[in-house]
């Protein structure tokens, strides 16, 4: 089933997409037990002229060895996950300093980019507003600056495995490193109205020299 | 307690008080069980709708939709042309016209559509059928009693639900439409007009669910009373069937969360008329989009467990009645919906993992959540152990049951995925999720639902229902639930997002088409089989074959009660000896103790 997953792009890609295929082959051999048991007892266990079932009201150690299995697998998956989730998500375990920094301000429905240009700063003379078109440098630290100027709208990118809520009047740091150029989507994930749908951006990851081509070409020099 | 007159010498009743304004717990049993068959259908209609344009993105719905014909070329060629036609000649706007102009279905009805589909099962069709029907027709019976602790409470709590139904109704046909911002309602979306376009159907919508959640409110304080007050002698909490320990908890489940919902909606009612700012985001508003989402997850967590409690229940009741066995671990049955209920309350954040909520409260949430794995292990381990050496008999209510426990486990398994907080970054807000919560409520409560009302239609109308017809209904069910809802795994993991209208908008989407359309074949398959249920339902209740009192040979009360149930339930009150899973017994000559049988009487001495 997980080969209908996009294909992934970027550098934590893999610990998510690892974490999908250990859960999901966990399932799949739980449901497989569950099931062939279930078919089983149905077939076996099934009503007979003159056989009756046996009274079993329950057995206190099958329960309790159930019980703790359940817990320890449990457990151990969500050990597994907290170094993966705080990696991807906690700003203080993000790469520090980054190579691009933007921001990103879902509107209905549009995603607005901004870059700060070449002072860094926000909010100056120099910075690039462009629409739904946003362009970074494959193999670099990314932070983005998720923000909203209405209602909630979602950064998702699929081939990144990155999504993230964007607020209104809020700023939410997400970062990302890409490892192949191309140009991918980046639909809006959470319902913001009507135009929800078709709601649409475009991560544009360019090889070094293309990119250094695009910045010289927006901020010639 | 022995007192017989109420029983013999209740007057006859006028048509009204009987079946309308009725006070006795059956009828408005059956009341509620009607009501949300008829809301089933609405809501199942609004589904096929945006199935329709899911598979066939703006293209018209065929019957009421035009001709490709008259759309490119304003050539009237087909009946449906010619009523176009007549609907854009009128002066004045038409419903059809705003929301399915030339029969298509535009964005925002489209989401109206998958709001008002989502809100109408949850709270007008699973929780008034399993609590409603369920819990009102069989906590008297089953517990031994007579009525419901407040019979006139019980009648309001109905009528409140007729009202809040009426008043959701009128929402579809408010200039704007009806409520558009997801059955979640997200904040500041639901919360201010110019999103959306929406003005009276959004406060409709907060208004309805309003009264509804008082309807729940006086029904889970009448639950509650009448379970711990009315119970027959002899019957101790721990000789309480399953299913009443599911009603029983559900109750509480309500009676807690449901204030957390109407406090919120009535924030956002002020919020969209008295312009407060309780959860906008600006900056001299002091308000908070999130405030929303918490409040509402609050609720809405429990209210999950709302829906798939009683369906455990009930699935406890036919496993065990028809694996001709005792329940594997009766106690740790009841503490695992105990804790199921306990663990409910702390694990709303899950819903939150990439709503900007701090990641930290999201490692927290993930582990609450994936305890819950674990009572609900303990639950499907104890359904096979039941049926582990049982003489398993394959009767209508029985098939769903085992659908029940099958869907189940997949429902269940698939939830650890977006517990799971780094899948959920990519499995969020797509149709994997969609894929979960039906396999969760149509695959579980809804089976059980369906094997519910087959198994007690006996008990309700003295008949059974067509047993060919049911077997057909369930089969038809059965394949056309999985093929609609498992290819819906698939779109989540290619990263199809839910709530969109048209998918082929996007590229990495262009390869579902084929699996859209398929899941729209199946829906439509799925809805036309459930007519099958309705038509067997009221063909049975005037001409099915009469039943006896205890048609399936059952331990419980509720079959000791005359068939069909008279006003006031029981000759005598009985009295309770044992437990409510008493099959199989060594050295007994049936295969069953009734709970009422005193010990060392013969089987046919019912008190």
């Amino acid at each position: 089933m997980l080969q209908w997953l996009p294909e992934n792009v970027s550098t934590f890609g893999q610990s998510v997409d690892s974490l999908f295929y250990a859960i999901y082959y966990l399932t799949l051999v739980v449901f497989i037990l569950v099931m062939g048991t279930l078919i089983v007892f149905l077939i076996k266990y099934r009503h007979q002229e003159g056989k009756r079932a046996h009274y079993i009201e329950g057995s206190t150690t099958v329960e309790i060895v159930w019980t703790a299995a359940t817990t320890v697998i449990v457990f151990g998956l969500a050990m597994l996950s907290y170094p993966q989730w705080n990696n991807i998500k906690s700003p203080t375990q993000f790469p520090e300093n980054p190579d691009v920094v933007v921001q990103v301000s879902g509107k209905q429905f549009n995603w607005d980019m901004t870059y700060p240009g070449p002072d860094n700063e926000f909010g100056t003379d120099d910075d690039l507003e462009l629409e739904n078109e946003l362009h970074v440098p494959i193999n670099a630290v990314v932070h983005i600056r998720l923000t909203s100027v209405d209602v909630i709208h979602s950064f998702f990118v699929p081939q990144l495995r990155l999504k993230q809520d964007s607020l209104p009047n809020r700023f939410i740091n997400v970062w990302f490193e890409a490892t192949k150029a191309g140009r991918y989507e980046i639909p809006c994930a959470e319902l913001c109205g009507f135009g929800h749908s078709g709601m649409l951006g475009y991560l544009n990851v360019h090889t070094q020299e293309n990119y250094n081509a695009w910045v010289q070409e927006r901020w010639p020099q | 307690m022995h007192d017989n007159e109420h029983a013999s010498h209740h007057h006859e009743e006028s048509f009204i008080r009987k079946y309308i304004f009725s006070l006795d717990h059956k009828m408005i049993g059956k009341q509620f069980l009607i009501y949300g068959l008829i809301m089933f259908f609405v809501g199942g209609g609004l589904a096929l709708l945006f199935r329709w344009q899911l598979a066939y993105p703006e293209r018209p719905l065929p019957i009421i939709g035009a001709s490709q014909q008259y759309m490119d070329e304003g050539e009237v060629v087909t009946g449906a042309d010619r009523m176009w036609e007549n609907i854009y000649e009128s002066e004045k706007e038409e419903w059809l016209e705003v929301n399915m102009p030339n029969g298509v279905v535009e964005p925002a009805f489209y989401n109206m559509l998958f709001t008002m589909h989502a809100t109408i099962m949850v709270f007008f069709v699973v929780v008034p059928i399993l609590v409603g029907t369920f819990g009102n027709f069989l906590i008297p019976l089953m517990i031994g009693t007579r009525d419901m602790a407040f019979p006139i409470l019980n009648m309001l709590s109905f009528w409140l639900a007729v009202l809040a139904a009426i008043i959701m109704a009128i929402g579809f046909f408010v200039p704007g439409g009806h409520a558009a911002a997801g059955w979640t309602g997200y904040a500041p979306l639901s919360a201010d007009p110019q999103w959306t376009g929406v003005e009276w159907g959004q406060n409709l919508w907060a208004i309805s669910l309003l009264i509804q959640g008082f309807s729940s409110l006086v029904g889970s304080i009448n639950y509650i009373t009448t379970i711990i007050n009315m119970r027959a002698p002899g019957m101790t909490f721990f000789r309480l069937p399953l299913v009443i320990w599911s009603l029983f908890i559900v109750a509480i489940l309500l009676l807690l969360a449901f204030p957390v919902l109407s406090s919120a909606l009535a924030l956002l009612i002020f919020d969209r008329l008295a312009g407060t700012t309780f959860f906008s985001a600006t900056a001299e508003g002091g308000g908070d989009p999130l405030l929303w989402q918490h409040l509402f997850w609050f609720f809405g967590h429990p209210e999950v467990y709302i829906l798939i409690l009683p369906g455990m229940g009930i699935a406890s009741e036919l496993i065990a009645v028809f694996s001709r066995k005792p329940i594997f671990g009766y106690r740790s049955m009841v503490y695992a919906m105990i804790a199921i209920a306990f663990l409910g309350w702390i694990v709303w954040g899950h819903h939150m993992f990439q709503s900007g909520m701090r990641p930290g409260l999201g490692s927290v949430f993930m582990t609450t959540t994936m305890l819950i794995a674990v009572p609900s292990a303990i639950k499907t381990f104890n359904w096979l152990g039941t049926m582990f050496r049982g003489s398993i008999k394959f009767t209508t209510p029985m098939l769903h049951g085992i659908a029940f426990v099958s869907m189940f486990v997949i429902g269940g398994l698939s939830g650890i995925y977006m517990a799971n907080t780094p899948v959920d970054i990519f499995i969020h807000d797509t149709y994997y999720i969609v894929a979960h919560i039906h396999y969760v409520v149509f695959g579980g409560s809804l089976f059980a639902i369906f094997g519910g009302i087959v198994f007690w239609f006996p008990k309700m109308y003295g008949r059974y229902m067509n047993d060919v017809l049911s077997k057909i209904h369930f089969w038809l069910t059965f394949v056309a639930f999985n093929c609609t809802f498992f290819p819906m795994h698939i779109l989540g993991v290619g990263g199809h997002m839910r709530r969109i209208s048209n998918p082929m908008q996007y590229e990495f989407l262009q390869g579902f088409e084929g699996m859209n359309i398929f899941i729209t074949m199946s829906a439509f398959t799925l809805g036309f089989a459930q007519l099958i249920l309705v038509f067997n339902f009221f063909w049975s209740i005037y001409r099915g074959k009469v039943a006896e009192q205890n048609p399936w040979q059952v331990t419980t009360l509720e079959w000791e009660a005359p068939t069909p149930v008279p006003h006031g339930n029981f000759g005598q009150i009985p009295t309770v000896y044992r437990g409510p899973y008493e099959y199989s017994v060594p050295g007994e000559e049936n295969d069953w103790i009734p709970q009422a049988q005193p010990e060392h009487a013969p089987a046919t001495s019912g008190d």
